[in-house]
């Protein structure tokens, strides 16, 4: 170690530790802490990984973990919201991380950030019904039947139920000639017709398939198609309505939590990567309908084709949606009390 | 007339309080015939309390058992050995021992302070300490997240220094000894005070010192009551889920302790996993239940007084 | 352990015994580190409303039901754990039978399942498809899924309370007391009636007010189980969980003080009558 040259030894050594600074989320070992709602676990499982080995190859020498956390959509957003360290949200709705924006945690046009509202794959929700469908369930109107039983989770806890309520809602509403008078006894007799209103998802899906009650679960699309491949190909069969909506769980960066740990180059591209051909089709795989046209295509056959509306469209928008309908005295809370 | 006898002052079987009386009633358990019921009464009644007992617990825990093993011994190894289920039985094990220790220490304060010494305001205090017991989980999780959550009321101080409480372990410990807080504090109380002062008194009184008093008379005396305490604060705090599930975040294989980890398994449709880990929390409490009985009465015969 | 009356007057009575300062300032202060602090932060975040607010928030159907439903199915639960935890003590204490020590045992099985697992269990259990459910789905009786359901869970989750606070009294009851009415010529009915149950019944109320403050705060086993319909199957701690996830954090402490209010009354009433009982005991001794 002679001190021949000095200075270039310490200029060598002042540009790999800017490199370093510039770059500090590629550093060898990443964390990354993506915060998600329930039906998205074996999906992220899988991305995850997919992810993870990208990285590694674009950045030899890197390691990347990503922790998962789930639960329901609001549970999970107040977690965040109460310090939970998420470097990326990736929830049911965007109410949920409107909720988190309002805290000032990350910009309020988040959607923007990302094409298609910040949503890279999307979902609908379906009927589960019993083998052979019995009970001769087609469409909505046939959830408010006397004599059905419907299962779904509470709309108060759970972001798919409020999703499962808005789509019966938008139903009715367009079989009535927009009459909201008519679509809320609508979704009221379609309410007294469930015997048990499960806290999630996750929930409602044991309820249906584990406990046997209910002739028709209101599920996910993506849920409906799990737990026909985890519980039973052979005990239930999947219809979907004539009409329902287009559910977009959409995925943010948590601009706090990135600058606070260095990685919101790692979480932007990990969220980037949903959108990549790769990340459409793994999504695709776990039943979620890609946004990218060639994979949509290519995946054309696993979807029933369905006319979808939006909650802009219908609702406008989902700060709207929840005041009027989920809010304290709105119409799900005077639905309950007469 | 000791209609009243101090009725409520809860004791272990095997504590040497008032001496004699267990022993002399159970030797002449079913010898007087004026001391007991009729045969087919004695019959029926104990059919009836084993098959409530056995409809509410021991179908339960039959149960767990079955599902857990429903699946083969493979697929029991599997759930167990798996990253994240050994990831959670650290962790609950880590939190239990942390309560435990931190319980125990404050409940033998406590009932030293409460059984040794008459003042003002007692019931008060009792009560207070029994507080946490009959507090909702839920709000037991609730009110660490007011307190230190980034909303909270100390959230200012603890973002400048940095530390987190809450969605890591030092709000998992915190909401653990709080719904675990009264157990080992009010089995010791009851007792040191059935106990009295005299043998304490007698010891000060003959030259020793506070300490000694208390590690040679106090706490030998008690020592079944802590130990059946310890059990029960420790099973209570494995355990605890609604406390916990509010301030945990469910990171997996970081913050998932047992019984959040028994939720995720059975919300990912993997009912199998998930009964097979709860079955392990079963079997550990149960163990400990048993030796604990047996060590009761081993002591019980052990003692000649 | 005779109580003068003047040691009222002081705040503490003199004894040689040293370490009360001790013992007592920890014990103060760990209590208003671990309970007291975290919970005047509950009232604090409560006392952000206004007090209309609160009334309206109270008065609301469906918080008077949830708090209905917790408290009525709690006092249900324990009442049927009054009766059914003191015959398991009796036939414990009193009689033998095979395997006693192990049946002995597991009444603390609930108090150290994790509230998830039971919950889950006891949904398998009384589903219509279940080991139990199936057999009273004939009867048209169903459990899961109904206020019935929550009675189960509740009933489950309170007997060790009942169980272990009577047992060790009735274990140490003066046997010569019942020999001795025996010997003045009552039947066992009169003996059991007018000896000992006045004797075990400070600890049986204590007890059943044990079993019935920690059913009231039951949230882990009963979410699976009740079905949560609003104003049927809800359950306050429910509801408090539901404002949460609404973001309505006053709202959900509101329901929360009031149920700790109730909480802390009822406890307070428990010790003062456990204090009573022992005074009296020791005055007559």
């Amino acid at each position: 170690m002679s001190a021949r040259f000095p200075f270039s030894r310490l200029a060598a050594a002042a540009t790999l530790a800017l490199s370093l600074a510039a770059a500090p989320a590629l550093a060898a070992e990443v964390t990354l802490l993506n915060v998600s709602y329930d039906p998205t676990r074996e999906f992220y499982v899988e991305f995850n990984k997919a992810f993870a080995a990208k990285l590694a190859t674009d950045n030899p020498g890197t390691t990347l973990t990503v922790r998962q956390s789930h639960g329901g959509s609001g549970k999970q957003a107040r977690s965040v919201i109460d310090g939970l360290e998420a470097d990326v949200v990736t929830l049911a709705l965007a109410y949920d991380i409107d909720a988190i924006a309002a805290r000032g945690l990350l910009a309020a046009d988040w959607q923007k950030r990302l094409p298609d509202n910040a949503a890279p794959y999307t979902s609908t929700i379906v009927f589960l019904v019993r083998k052979g469908n019995p009970k001769g369930i087609k469409d909505w109107n046939d959830l408010i039947k006397p004599g059905i039983k419907v299962v779904t989770p509470n709309p108060k806890t759970s972001g798919g139920a409020r999703w499962n309520y808005l789509a019966a809602w938008g139903y009715a509403l367009k079989h009535n000639g927009g009459d909201e008078a008519k679509a809320k006894a609508f979704v009221a007799a379609l309410f007294k017709n469930a015997p048990v209103l499960d806290t999630g998802a996750r929930g409602s899906t044991v309820t249906f398939v584990e406990r046997g009650i209910g002739d028709v679960l209101i599920a996910w699309e993506n849920e409906a198609y799990l737990s026909i491949n985890e519980l039973g190909p052979d005990k239930f069969d999947i219809i979907t309505p004539s009409l329902s909506i287009l559910a977009e769980p959409p995925v943010a960066v948590v601009d706090k939590v990135v600058d606070k740990h260095g990685t919101r180059k790692v979480a932007e591209d990990y969220l980037k990567y949903l959108y990549s051909p790769e990340g459409q089709e793994i999504a695709a795989k776990h039943y979620y309908r890609p946004r990218d046209p060639a994979i949509a295509a290519k995946y054309k056959d696993k979807f029933a084709p369905v006319e979808l509306f939006t909650i802009d469209q219908v609702f406008g928008g989902w700060a709207k949606a929840q005041k009027t309908h989920f809010s304290d005295g709105g119409v799900f809370d005077q639905i309950y009390s007469n | 007339m000791s209609a009243l006898e101090p009725a409520a002052l809860a004791q272990p079987l095997a504590s040497d309080g008032p001496p004699t009386l267990t022993k002399q009633a159970r030797a002449q358990n079913g010898h007087r015939p004026a001391r007991t019921e009729p045969a087919a009464v004695r019959i029926a009644l104990t059919l009836i309390a084993l098959a409530f007992l056995g409809l509410f617990i021991g179908l339960p825990l039959l149960l767990v058992f079955v599902e857990a093993f429903k699946r083969g011994a493979a697929a029991y190894v599997a759930a167990l050995s798996d990253p994240d289920a050994l990831a959670a039985i650290r962790l609950t094990l880590l939190v239990a021992a942390i309560s435990v220790t931190a319980n125990v220490i404050f409940g033998l304060v406590a009932s030293w302070a409460i059984a040794k010494f008459e003042f003002a305001g007692k019931s008060l205090l009792i009560t207070l300490i029994d507080l946490p017991f009959s507090v909702s989980p839920v709000v037991a999780g609730l009110i660490y997240v007011l307190l230190f959550g980034s909303q909270g009321l100390l959230a200012a101080p603890l973002q400048a220094w940095d530390i987190k409480i809450i969605f890591a372990l030092p709000g998992i410990v915190l909401a653990t000894i709080f719904v675990t807080f009264p157990f080992v504090a009010r089995e010791l109380i009851p007792l040191m005070q059935e106990q009295g002062t005299a043998e304490e008194e007698a010891a000060i009184s003959l030259g020793a010192s506070g300490l000694s008093t208390f590690f040679r008379v106090t706490l030998p005396n008690v020592k079944w009551a802590l130990l059946y305490g310890v059990l029960l604060c420790n099973a209570r705090a494995m355990g605890e889920f609604g406390a916990v599930s509010v301030v945990s975040g469910h990171v997996r294989g970081l913050t998932n302790t047992m019984p959040l980890h028994i939720e995720i398994l059975y919300n990912e449709y993997q009912f199998g996993a998930s009964f097979a880990v709860a079955s392990l929390l079963a079997l550990l409490a149960l163990v400990t239940l048993i030796a604990k009985t047996v060590l009761e009465s081993r002591l019980a015969e052990e003692e000649p007084r | 352990m005779a109580t003068a009356t003047a040691s009222r007057l002081t705040f503490r009575k003199p004894s040689v015994i040293p370490g009360f300062g001790l013992t007592f300032g920890l014990t103060l202060t760990w209590l208003c580190l671990i309970v007291l602090l975290p919970l005047s932060a509950l009232f604090l975040k409560t006392s952000e409303l206004s007090f209309d607010r609160l009334l309206v928030i109270m008065s609301n159907a469906r918080t008077l039901h949830a708090l209905q439903i917790s408290f009525g199915l709690s006092l249900a639960a324990a009442a049927i754990n009054l009766v059914f935890g003191g015959l398991v003590v009796w036939v414990l204490v009193r009689y033998d039978f095979p395997f006693k020590r192990v049946v002995d045992a597991i009444i603390d099985i609930p108090f150290a399942l994790p509230t998830a697992v039971a919950g889950i269990a006891l949904t398998t259990l009384y589903a219509e498809n279940g080991w139990i459910g199936s057999l009273l789905a004939p009867l048209g009786i169903q459990v899961s899924f109904t206020p019935l359901g929550i009675l189960v869970a509740l009933v489950f989750i309170g007997l060790p309370f009942v169980v272990r606070t009577v047992q060790p009294v009735l274990a140490d009851l003066d046997a010569e007391l019942e020999d001795a009415a025996a010997s003045l010529g009552a039947t066992r009915g009169q003996t059991i009636w007018r000896v000992v149950l006045p004797s075990i019944w400070p600890a049986l109320l204590t007890g059943f007010a044990m079993a019935f403050a920690r059913a009231v705060g039951e949230y882990g086993s009963v979410i699976f189980i009740a079905g949560n319909l609003p104003g049927v199957s809800e359950i306050a701690p429910l509801l408090i969980v539901i404002r949460l996830e609404e973001f309505r954090y006053a709202d959900a402490t509101a329901i929360a003080s009031v149920m700790l209010l109730a909480s802390f009354v009822l406890l307070f009433i428990i010790n003062r009558l456990q204090h009573w009982a022992e005074s009296r005991g020791g005055r007559e001794r």
